[in-house]
Parts: structure tokens; sequence; C-alpha cells
């Protein structure tokens, strides 16, 4: 057992006969579940006091870091300031109270929030309609290739299986593709990381009348603007098959392009990145669709009422704030500072393509490779250093990716900071490269044998439990 | 500049010579200007952070708030005071996925606790670190009984199952090329002779709900044997909180169990976010989908926590992967794990009895006005269907007119009824009173 009182499991701070409840007494009589239907075994869960339950989750959060901690700059996931008037707004008792089936005539003032929300969502990406349903990115995607498998269908155009992802994609694009029952074929990029549009024009000569869409992510995964576009639009839509824009990078286009103008036909949104609602260690989040005119009758049923609506609540306050005046600031802002660590870094780190980036890029590890310090030694030591890491081997192009992004939010002593500190641990890993191969040292915890978890899985208390009892 | 941007025109300036640019708009050189935005959206002005709330609050008073005496799957359960201010703290709030274990054990250790809870409360081996919420898990749970048998692709689903979950299962289905059946049901309850009839080696997995959609507790007594006879999986799909008291979807020899825990103190929120448990025999575990945490060490020989079996998701496995989901619920399922800790084994059960009396206290009481009967002769648990002699229409909107969601409208004489430990006794007094005139 651990002997850090507050790095116990909850179960481990129960003691029989505690409670961290109270109920008001039974009114109603003698009405009591029958025998036949009770599970034989109470479930084990923990008996505590209030106070209790408050210190160990309190303790638990102070070994987390969020970004009101300090600077995340997480490639591709846009982990911008999460204000703190969304949180008043989305929690108030006129919103948070109301049941998903109350009668319509109670619900005016949700369906107006939806309403707007949709409203300012189609005015930033030139699209028609928007639907709040799905729940997060990954699943806005698969509701996107739903809207387009059906239209096809509508169609008679049944033959129309294949997307087309560039090799730079998110692993959600050919994951989501195969839910929805499609088959993925890769188109190959440059040199200079973008698309490939005469491989694009090959596969569709070879394919074309089995396309269903094109994905792709604009600014793509190595925060570069595919400058093609208008071609590879031309060349997918010649073909029969639509453009669907993957929404993770949209922050830079705000104030810059809209999807809908680049030609793309049905996107989706993470209003959990480039609207500021925050990301609550991996969720909720939530992944509108948004379509061209013409595509908004293919919508599909993939969740039951309206979606993570507290978490469209706070979009939509998000917005307001900001304004028009100032939302067209936020990708400006947010690529400017992506340059500018840029170029502040190159001499020192791998930079496989140079030029301008948009919201994020990427480095292939440190330029001198001869310490054997990895992308991986990296990020842990930044970790010591008050920082979390960027997003690490992703994307797949280059063996020690290292995708940063640094959001509009931060300041530029913030960004100086960091750049310090990216420097100095390239000098350590020059001078002292155990101390980098070892790190992180500060941490709550060093690093984590992920082998021993994965070749004896132990995922709950109970199997800890019995672990413990054979020992 | 705007209160989120902290640039300086000193700052812009200075970064602008690092870059190498002149102003903002040289960042988007290479953009071709036909499709460069250079006009202006028509969105409404900046507005202060007073003005923002006031507005909230302008919609908010065109909500009706209702006290709700409906469920169909959402419920209106006691939050603990502690639970809001636990989760509003940054650390929780403002972090992602765990990628980095070293700083994110608060959020690892909470998953862990989280699948730990709902295994027992399910009465399963193993559960996932959470998904969207119930509809979807069980739509993934569909499609995991599919890939997880051999070339069988269709799934029985009984016709006591939630309209709205059964919906987003078809859609799921349906683009995945799964075949689904339905199961026909007697009574209000799923007919075992007939699934009998219908299982054969072409069927992956048998979906069933317990309570079922009608609060019917149902007898699945022979279901799972049936199920395993022909090689399908048996899936079963509760509302969470019931199964502080109820026979568990382990118990009644489930595979996997999914289900909505919205019930575990999250609030309705006019439909989300909640959190969908998936949980399932261990035999299963490299079949599931979404993210799992598991326990180890570090390399100072702590205990620690770290994301696992990571090689069945999409960001490793791409179009092979279980699932195409990639983060978890994790702030929902966080609420749900502090309710399960001060709640804790009595209190769950407790609430879970208090709703169970309050129900069928109302179900007494409007059978005595005379106007209401039972519709089908079962045992239910918080939530029951009535037929009306009078209008239902009429009803529920004098209920409306006077603060009460009067239930769930089914069909022309059908309405049905929740109760959970929230409702006093007064106010269901009330519902009866004016249900009664």
């Amino acid at each position: 057992m651990n002997n850090r009182l507050y790095g116990n499991l909850i179960f481990e701070l129960s003691q029989e006969g505690r409670s961290g409840y109270s109920l008001p007494k039974n009114q109603y009589g003698s009405y009591s579940v029958p025998a036949e239907l009770r599970r034989k075994e109470d479930a084990a869960l923990p008996e505590c006091d209030e106070m209790t339950v408050v210190r160990h989750y309190t303790n638990l959060s102070a070994d987390n870091f969020g970004v009101d901690n300090g600077f995340y700059p997480l490639g591709s996931c846009t982990m911008k300031y999460n204000p703190k008037i969304n949180e008043e707004v989305a929690a108030l008792p006129q919103f948070a109270n109301l049941h998903p089936l109350q009668p319509a005539e109670t619900t005016q003032g949700a369906e107006e929030v939806c309403r707007q929300l949709c409203k300012s969502l189609c005015e930033l990406t030139g699209l028609y309609a928007f639907t709040l349903k799905p729940f997060a990115g990954a699943h806005g995607e698969l509701t996107g290739l739903m809207v387009i498998k059906k239209y096809h269908e509508s169609r008679g155009d049944e033959a129309r299986r294949l997307v087309i992802v560039p090799d730079s994609a998110h692993g959600t694009n050919p994951a989501s593709a195969a839910v929805c029952g499609l088959e993925i074929v890769e188109v190959k990029s440059l040199g200079d990381g973008t698309v490939d549009v005469e491989a694009l024009r090959e596969l569709l000569a070879q394919h074309g009348s089995e396309i269903a869409a094109m994905m792709m992510t604009n600014p793509n995964t190595l925060g570069l603007f595919e400058k093609q576009i208008p071609e590879i639009e031309k060349l997918v839509h010649a073909a029969g098959g639509l453009m669907y824009y993957d929404g993770a990078n949209l922050n830079p286009m705000l104030g810059a392009a809209r999807p809908g103008d680049m030609g793309f036909d049905v996107m989706h949104i993470n209003l959990h990145k480039t609207f500021s609602t925050p990301h609550g260690g991996g969720g909720p989040g939530a992944g509108p669709v948004g379509v061209r005119k013409g595509l908004e009758g293919f919508f599909p049923e993939v969740s039951p009422y309206h979606g993570n609506f507290a978490v469209a609540m706070r979009a939509y306050a998000y917005i307001l704030s900001l304004g028009r005046e100032n939302i067209k600031l936020v990708g400006p802002l947010a690529t400017l500072n992506a340059n500018y660590i840029k170029e502040s870094l190159k001499d020192v780190y791998e930079l496989p393509i140079d030029g301008l980036c948009k919201h994020e890029f990427v480095f292939d590890g440190l330029k001198d490779k001869s310490t054997g310090v990895t992308t991986m030694d990296v990020a842990k030591r930044l970790l010591d250093y008050g920082y979390h890491a960027p997003t690490i081997y992703f994307p797949l192009l280059f063996h020690e990716s290292l995708m940063i992004e640094p959001t509009e939010n931060e300041s530029k002593e913030t960004i100086d900071g960091f750049i310090a500190v990216m420097r100095k641990i390239a000098q350590e890993a020059k001078e002292n490269p155990d101390e980098v191969k070892s790190a992180p040292h500060l941490t709550p915890i060093g690093r984590v044998d992920d082998v021993l978890a994965a070749k004896h899985p132990i995922v709950t208390f109970r199997q800890l439990k019995n672990e413990i009892m054979k020992e | 500049m705007f209160k989120y941007f902290p640039h300086t025109d000193a700052d812009l300036q200075a970064m602008f010579r690092k870059v190498g640019i002149k102003s903002l708009d040289d960042l988007y050189a290479e953009v071709p200007g036909q499709i460069r935005f250079r006009g202006e959206y028509q969105l409404p002005g900046e507005m202060s952070e007073m003005e923002v709330r006031q507005l909230f609050d302008k919609l908010g008073a065109e909500n009706k708030q209702l006290t709700c005496f409906a469920g169909a799957g959402v419920y209106d359960h006691y939050t603990p005071s502690a639970i809001p201010q636990l989760l509003s703290r940054s650390e929780f709030l403002t972090s992602y996925t765990p990628y980095q274990a070293e700083i994110s054990q608060g959020t690892l250790h909470y998953i862990f606790e989280y699948q730990s809870m709902m295994a027992e409360l399910t009465g399963m081996d193993i559960s996932n670190a959470s998904m969207y919420d119930g509809s979807t898990a069980t739509a993934e749970a569909v499609m995991m009984a599919v890939a997880a048998g051999k070339k069988q692709n269709k799934v029985l689903v009984s016709e006591t199952i939630d309209p709205k979950v059964l919906a987003v299962v078809k859609t799921y289905a349906h683009f995945h090329g799964i075949e689904i059946e339905m199961i026909p049901a007697k009574d209000g309850v799923t007919d075992l002779s007939t699934l009998n009839s219908q299982l054969s080696t072409d069927v992956a997995g048998v979906l069933v709900q317990q309570p079922n959609f009608y609060g019917i507790v149902e007898d699945y007594g022979g279901f799972a044997d049936a199920c395993h006879n022909q090689k399908a999986l048996f899936i079963m799909n509760s509302v969470a909180a019931d199964l502080a008291v109820l026979k568990t979807p382990g118990e009644w020899g489930a595979d996997i169990a999914v289900g909505d825990g919205q019930s575990l103190g999250i609030p309705m929120q006019w439909g989300g976010p909640y959190v969908g448990y998936m949980c399932c025999t261990e035999k299963l575990i490299r079949k599931m989908p979404g993210r799992i945490v598991g326990m180890t060490q570090d390399n100072r020989g702590q205990r620690a926590f770290v994301l696992t079996l990571q090689a069945r998701e999409q960001h490793i496995r791409r179009q092979k992967a279980t699932s195409n989901i990639c983060s978890n619920q994790s702030l929902m399922a966080l609420w749900a794990t502090v309710y399960m800790s001060l709640m804790g084994k009595q209190g769950l059960k407790e609430a879970a009895e208090l709703s169970y009396a309050g129900a069928h206290y109302l179900c007494d009481e409007l059978l005595k006005t005379g106007k209401f009967t039972l519709a089908y002769n079962q045992p239910f648990f918080n939530e029951f269907v009535v037929r009306y002699s009078g209008d239902v229409d009429a009803l529920q909107k004098r209920l409306t007119e006077n603060g009460i969601f009067g239930g769930i409208k089914l069909d022309a004489d059908k309405l049905m009824f929740a109760v959970t430990e929230k409702r006093t006794k007064e106010e269901v007094d009330n519902l009866v009173k004016m249900a009664a005139l």
C-alpha cells in the first residue's frame, strides 16, 4: 500500500460505518424492494465521511497540471484559456435543471442558445446549417461521414465507399471512416508537407467513381496551410466526391479563411478547442457538424437529445464575450505565437519543413542527435521545468515529432520562458544527457512502466486486492 | 487589447521582427486570395462580462422550472454540494487526456477509482474509462459484440429498450453494416421463448434493458445461457444508480454492461453532458473500446496509474481500432466517482430505495383517484406506466401550467411517471391532487 496518505485510493480510506451523505427520512411508509429483485451483495463502494472525500479529491487535483497551472503547448489540442464566466453561465440552475424531454414551451431560453450558437458557427465557417448533437470531435467526424454516405445513397450512388485521407491525418479520421463502413485510401504528402496534388489526380483517375469524400485538416497536422485547396476541391468535386473538413485545426482560421469558402461541404468543430470550453481531463467536449446547403436533411440520429448542451452554452458565451472585433484576432495571434517559437528554436531543434506555419508546427527532435536524447526525453524534462509537454510522436511522418501549439492567449514572457527552457534542455542534452534521459525528477512520480501495465492489466481495486492476497 | 489577448504593441513589433513580417496579415501570405476572408463576421460586437451574464439570465428566465416527475432515461437526482465544488478545481477542469502520466496522476487515479466503482456496481470484472453517454456506449457494445464474434453480423434487441437509445444503436448499426432484429415484448417484458426461436448462429449479441424503458424490472433468468449456447454475447443496458439495489448485469450473466451514469448525481442539463459506462468480462478486455487506466510502477518504485492497452485505440491502430472514440468523458466520470464516494455503499442504496418508495406511493395514490390504471402488471422500480381515462394532453398541459413536468406521454392514453429521492411527499401529493381534478 502506498505510504503517502493522499496517494491512497478512496477505497483504502474507507472504514465500515462511515458515511458522507444525508438524505431525508422516508415518509412514504413501508415500500421496499422485494428480495427476488435485489442484488445478493452490496456494491463494495467506499464508506467515507465528507471531509475525507473532499481532501482526497482536492489532493488528487494537486497531482494534475491544467491550462490554469501553466503553459500547455500540446499540439493539435488547442489548450487555450477557459474563461471563468463560461463556467458560471453553464451552471445556471435555469438551464442545468432542465429535463431534455420537457415541453418545448418551457425551454425557450435553451432553444435560443442553440439557435444562436448554430447561427454563429455558420457565419464563422461559411456553412449553411449545424447540428449540435455530436458529443466530441471523433463523434462529429463519424456524424459528418454518415451525412456524406447518406447523401450518396440518396442519389443511388452506393459504390462510393472510399475516403481519401492524407498520410498526415489524425488517427480518428481512418477510425471514424471504418466505423461508418467506409474504406480509407491514403494520399501521400509532398516534401513540403502538403498534399501531393498529382498523386491525388492519379488516385481519382483510378478510383473516381468509388470516392465518397476526401477528409482534410487545413491547416494540416504539420501546421501548414494546404494552399492547393482550390485545386484539390475542384478535383474531388469533379469526381463526384464531397470535401470533409476536420475542424481540429480551425483555430488559426478564425479571422483568416472559412472552410465553406475553401470548398468544404461538411465539417465538425471541436468546441473544446477553438471555442474555449474546458478539456476536463479528456472530456466532455462537443463536436457540432456543419454542412453546405442541401445536405441539412441528412443529419443522422447520433445522440438522444441536444448533444452536450452545457458545453454549447460555454461556447456561445465565448463567442459573445469576444464579439466580431476580437474573434478575428484569434487566428492571427495564435499563428504569430507559433511562428515566433519556431523561429526562436529552429537553430537547436530540427525543423523539417521551413516556412510560415499556422497555429502549430512540428520539430523532428533535437538538431544534434548524437547525444541520444530523444523527443520523449525532451518532453519529460519539460515537466521538471513546469511546462506541459508538446504532443510527441505525432504526426507519424517523422520519427521524433514534437508538435508545439501555443494558442493566442499566451504572453510573450510566457513564450520567451518556454523558449529559454527548450534551449537549456538542448544544452543539457550535450553536457549532461543522462539528466535529461532520466527526467522527470521533480514530478510527483517518475517515468512509469507502460509495459508492466499492459502485460498484466490491473484496472480495478478488486483486481488489485486479489493481487495483494496472492502475494 | 482584449482581456484574453496579452499582446502589447511592443510585443507585436518584437515578434514581427523575429518572424520577419510586417503585419499580422503577412502570416497568411500563402492563403490564396480568393479564399482569404476579408469581410466582417456578421456577429454581435464584444460584450462585457456583465452583459454576457445579463443575457444568460434573461435567456434563463425564458425557461420554466418544473418539478420533475419524468425519467425515460434521465432522472432528477440530488447533487451533493461537494461535487460541483471539487469539480471546479482548475487542475481537473483545464487539463486534457492524461498522456503525460507524471503530471496527470490526479486524473489517472480517479479514473482507476471510477473503473473500480463501476465494476462493483454492475457486478462485472472490468470497466473502461467512460464513454460519451448511455446511447453511444450501447451502440459501441453492439459493435463490440460483432467484432468479438466470428462472422456473426446480427444483433437482437428487445422491444422494451428506450426508443431514444434504440435510434442511436440503429444509426451506428446501419452504417456499420450490422443487422438489427427486434425481440417482441409481451406484457411489457422481453419474451424469452421468442428470443430462443430467433437465436441462431448468425447472432453476435442480444441487447436488453434493466429496468426496461417502462421502468419494469424484468426477469432475465435463462437469457444468458440461451445467448451463450449460441455463442452470442449478452448485453445489458441499465440505469447506473438503480444497480445499487437491483440484481446486477453480472448476476444475470451479462458479458457487457452498459448504460448512462447520469443517475449518479449528474444534473439533467437539458441532455448533456452525461457519462456512458461500459463494463465487461475480463475475457473481453482487449475488445473494449475507449481509454482504460491501469496500475503500474514508476522508476522510483512508487505505485502509479497510466493509460494502458492502447494498442486497441485509434491513435495507434487507425482504421483497425476497436472504435473511433478518442477521449473519454473524464470530468463527468469524476462527477460520478465523487458521487459514489460520498454516497458510498449505504447512501446509494438508500437513495435508490427512497426513489422506489416514492414511485410506488405515487402509483398507489394515482390508482386511488380512479382515473388511472396500471398499464403492465409487472414489478417496477422508480418509474411506471399508467393509462389515463381522460385526455392525456389536457392533463399534461394543466400540470405544466402548475409547474409540474407530469410524466412522459407514451401514446394516446399512456403516461410514464418517475420519482427520485429528490421529490418530497408534499410534491407527490400535489401531483396526485392536480391529476385527480
